[in-house]
């Protein structure tokens, strides 16, 4: 299908984000030099051009945090509430102010558009930290006794796709309850953590009380492991969860994990076909699907499939994939080679195992990382497709007649993330939502987020929940 | 005329609402417990309990799991009403859990009495809880958009307890009532040293409305039974109350395999204190349901 409009070409300006050629680690309120760690460089996924050098950290580094963060954990708890409720808004303000700087340093380490960053993720950044700086004054007010205690160091790792979010909600709850932090970004967005540390300098955030130590896997397994660490905090695959929780076993750790999903997209036949096709573009194509709580599997009712197929299909083929700091793009780069590697390998195995597959004709740019909008229809429960998180642009097609076949074969998985419900009926709507076992449910919607709302997983997508009142258990000794 | 002989009651296992033997046909001598005895080394000898297998675990999964669905799809008003009846059945024998807590822990009769007494009103207590709870933990989060949005706390599912050591009873029912009282079913593993009381407690649990497969006890080999547990993987939490440091590290090794919720052991000196969320909220999952809020206008509904 021929675009009705043609789009001139309206990239944001990268003019606004001042790269340094490296960076070190953010120990003790200053940037240092590792103790023995190599620089490694961090790229633009859209066109691999080297954006700049940081440093892999290492276990003596993680060590220097953590003690860094011990030592300013006396001073931060013991302050006021109202003070370091003050921290937090000054923080969430800093973050308004240079919403575009960092949304296009996000775009460019991440891949994602800008329309993204700009819309979605830095308002929810500044939404959280706004949120918690209220709390912080008001913990005797949450429901967990008249004077909760804070849990002391957390050491936090966080994942690549929403790299600066997934900051804010480490770090905001964190802080609001009196703890000091150490956090590791993800090996390949490691960029925004460190501006952040800028923005701590510029809020007067007393040193210590935030610690950035960029690195790999093994940092972030050097700092869950750190006997001084209190609570542990991580978001990322359930393996690398599973892993964790052995790692702390036995210890007086507190944990959390947000983990992997399989999210199935449920769709009636009463659903208003146009919006339900939004929510299941907006549900595994928003942040090229790379997104813990995408809608992956679409159950169909069987009698509105090819309805729904053709109207989905037709505006795929409207997606504008390409320069994600283009201010009309929808689709950005896949983060990087090592998970456009295994995006490719699961689609090869979809099509292998029978299920057809399907994309609107685009042009992939030349250099980056890319991968086409992929949809398979005839899809099984037996299918790795439907059973595996793929983590990228690839949509599942599976049909039910009846709700009770939808709710079975929703929770058909291990994990229980998310699930979205498209119908108009609202109690077919509430009698599905309350018997899919999935923390978010998101109804004639999908991919909704808010600070005042808990997320979290059911099942083996992890357990702790991060948002809301409820957000505050995982930083409190409760 | 000679003393009347008594007439003593053969112990079995509780699973899926049944009194099963251990389908391992074993059996471990009970002893009472005094200081005198303990000195001895040995006890008077009470009862052969069974001696569960991790058959007999995987078989009250299997129970549990089948009872999942009625038992947290009840009323939250219905299971307080079943969790009050518990403690009417409990307080009709009272005098019997008297004289088994008394052997079991070496109790004298009046303390053996106020551990029954405070066990029943345990049960009371949380008879109150399970159409509180949810008021408690969940509601409606002020999100900034035009959307309707609930978080409510959800029963996590099959839970496997590992029942206290030393409080056999009073410390059994602490552990047990709050994870049935929220909707979960449980797997429960009695005191390896004192499991009279439990297992006398299933009568009550059978007689009290509780759904079979709700509630499960096994007694035996803590170290035996708990790995099997741990490890399997329609187990979605583990309370390791009954576990000593070395066995609950290695239990919650096994648990990570899928992700269980894990309650740590935590010394308990008095089980009589007043508990707070702190044995619920563990077993609890939140569910936060979205939906748009529409406007109200010549347009119509908006999503």
């Amino acid at each position: 299908m021929a675009p009705v409009f043609e789009y001139a070409p309206a990239p944001e300006s990268r003019a606004v984000v001042d790269l340094a050629p490296s960076y070190g680690l953010f120990i003790d309120g200053e940037f240092t030099e590792s103790a023995g760690g190599d620089l490694v460089k961090t790229v633009s996924p859209a066109t691999e051009e080297v954006l700049a050098e940081y440093t892999r950290g290492t276990a003596e580094d993680v060590d220097r945090a953590v003690r860094a963060a011990r030592k300013a954990f006396e001073t931060w708890s013991a302050l006021p509430g109202a003070e370091r409720a003050k921290y937090l808004f000054r923080i969430a303000r800093v973050i308004q102010e240079r919403s575009r700087e960092l949304a296009v340093l996000e775009t460019l380490d991440n891949g994602k558009p800008i329309r993204e960053t700009r819309d979605a993720d830095l308002p929810l950044v500044a939404a959280h930290f706004f949120y918690y700086a209220g709390w912080a004054d008001k913990l005797g007010h949450a429901g967990f006794g008249p004077d909760p205690r804070p849990l002391g160091v957390a050491g936090q790792v966080i994942p690549w796709n929403f790299p600066l979010l997934m900051l804010a909600w480490k770090i905001a709850p964190a802080l609001a309850a009196g703890n000091t932090v150490v956090l590791k970004p993800a090996e390949t967005t490691p960029l925004s953590a460190l501006f952040f540390a800028d923005i701590c300098r510029q809020a007067g955030l007393p040193r210590g009380v935030v610690n950035i130590v960029t690195g790999d896997g093994a940092t972030g397994a050097a700092l869950v492991a750190h006997p001084d660490v209190d609570k542990v905090a991580f978001t990322g695959s359930t393996a690398v969860g599973k892993e964790i929780a052995r790692t702390v076993a036995g210890t007086a750790k507190k944990l959390t994990l947000e983990l992997g999903g399989k999210g199935a997209n449920i769709v009636f036949d009463d659903a208003p076909v146009d919006q339900a096709v939004e929510g299941i573009v907006n549900g595994i194509f928003f942040n090229q699907g790379q997104v813990c709580c995408a809608g992956s599997r679409l159950l169909v009712q069987e009698s509105v499939h090819d309805e729904v197929l053709d109207a989905l299909k037709r505006r795929l083929s409207t997606l504008r994939l390409g320069d994600p700091l283009d201010k009309n793009t929808d689709i950005g780069a896949i983060n990087s080679a090592e998970q456009l590697a295994r995006i490719t390998a699961l689609a090869d195995q979809g099509e292998a195992e029978g299920a057809e597959r399907w994309s609107p004709s685009c042009e992939l740019p030349s250099s980056g990382y890319w991968f086409a909008p992929t949809v398979f229809t005839g899809v099984t429960q037996a299918h790795t497709i439907a059973r595996d998180e793929i983590f990228g642009p690839v949509l599942s097609v599976l049909t039910f007649r009846t709700p009770d076949e939808a709710v079975a074969k929703a929770n058909n998985t291990p994990y229980g993330l998310s699930a979205g419900i498209w119908t108009e009926k609202g109690s077919r709507m509430l009698a599905v939502a309350g018997r899919l076992r999935a923390g978010v449910i998101w109804s004639n919607t999908f991919n909704k987020f808010d600070p005042t709302s808990p997320f979290g997983g059911y099942k083996e997508s992890g357990f702790g929940r991060e948002g809301g009142r409820h957000g505050l258990e995982a930083y409190l000794d409760v | 005329m000679s003393e009347r002989l008594s007439v003593l009651k053969t112990y079995k296992l509780y699973v899926g609402g049944k009194f099963p033997r251990s389908e391992s046909g074993r059996v471990y001598e009970v002893t009472t417990r005094t200081s005198a005895a303990d000195a001895a080394g040995k006890g008077a000898w009470l009862a052969n309990a069974p001696l569960a297998s991790r058959k007999d675990a995987r078989d009250a999964v299997v129970a549990a799991r089948k009872a999942f669905g009625g038992w947290s799809g009840a009323t939250a008003y219905n299971r307080g009403q079943v969790l009050y009846r518990v403690a009417e059945m409990l307080e009709g024998r009272r005098a019997q859990f008297a004289r088994e807590v008394a052997a079991a822990e070496g109790l004298p009769k009046s303390r053996a009495a106020e551990q029954v007494d405070a066990a029943i009103d345990r049960w009371v207590w949380y008879a109150g809880w399970t159409d509180k709870i949810a008021q408690v933990l969940g509601g409606a989060n002020p999100v900034a958009g035009p959307y309707f949005n609930l978080s409510s706390p959800e029963p996590t599912g099959v839970v496997a307890v590992l029942a206290p050591q030393e409080s056999s009873l009073l410390g059994l029912v602490s552990v047990v009532a709050p994870v049935i009282a929220t909707g979960n079913t449980a797997v429960v593993v009695a005191s390896e040293r004192s499991p009279l009381p439990a297992l006398s407690l299933a009568e009550v649990l059978a007689t009290s409305d509780v759904p079979g497969g709700v509630v499960n006890l096994l007694s035996g080999r803590t170290a035996e039974i708990a790995p099997a547990l741990a490890a399997h993987q329609d187990v979605n939490a583990i309370d390791l109350a009954g576990a000593d440091p070395a066995l609950a590290k290695e239990l919650e090794v096994a648990a990570a395999d899928n992700l269980k919720r894990v309650l740590r052991p935590h010394p308990v000196d008095d089980w009589t204190a007043t508990p707070g969320l702190d044995r619920m909220t563990p077993f609890l999952e939140t569910k936060t349901v979205w939906h748009p809020t529409g406007a109200l206008g010549v347009s119509g509904s908006s999503y």
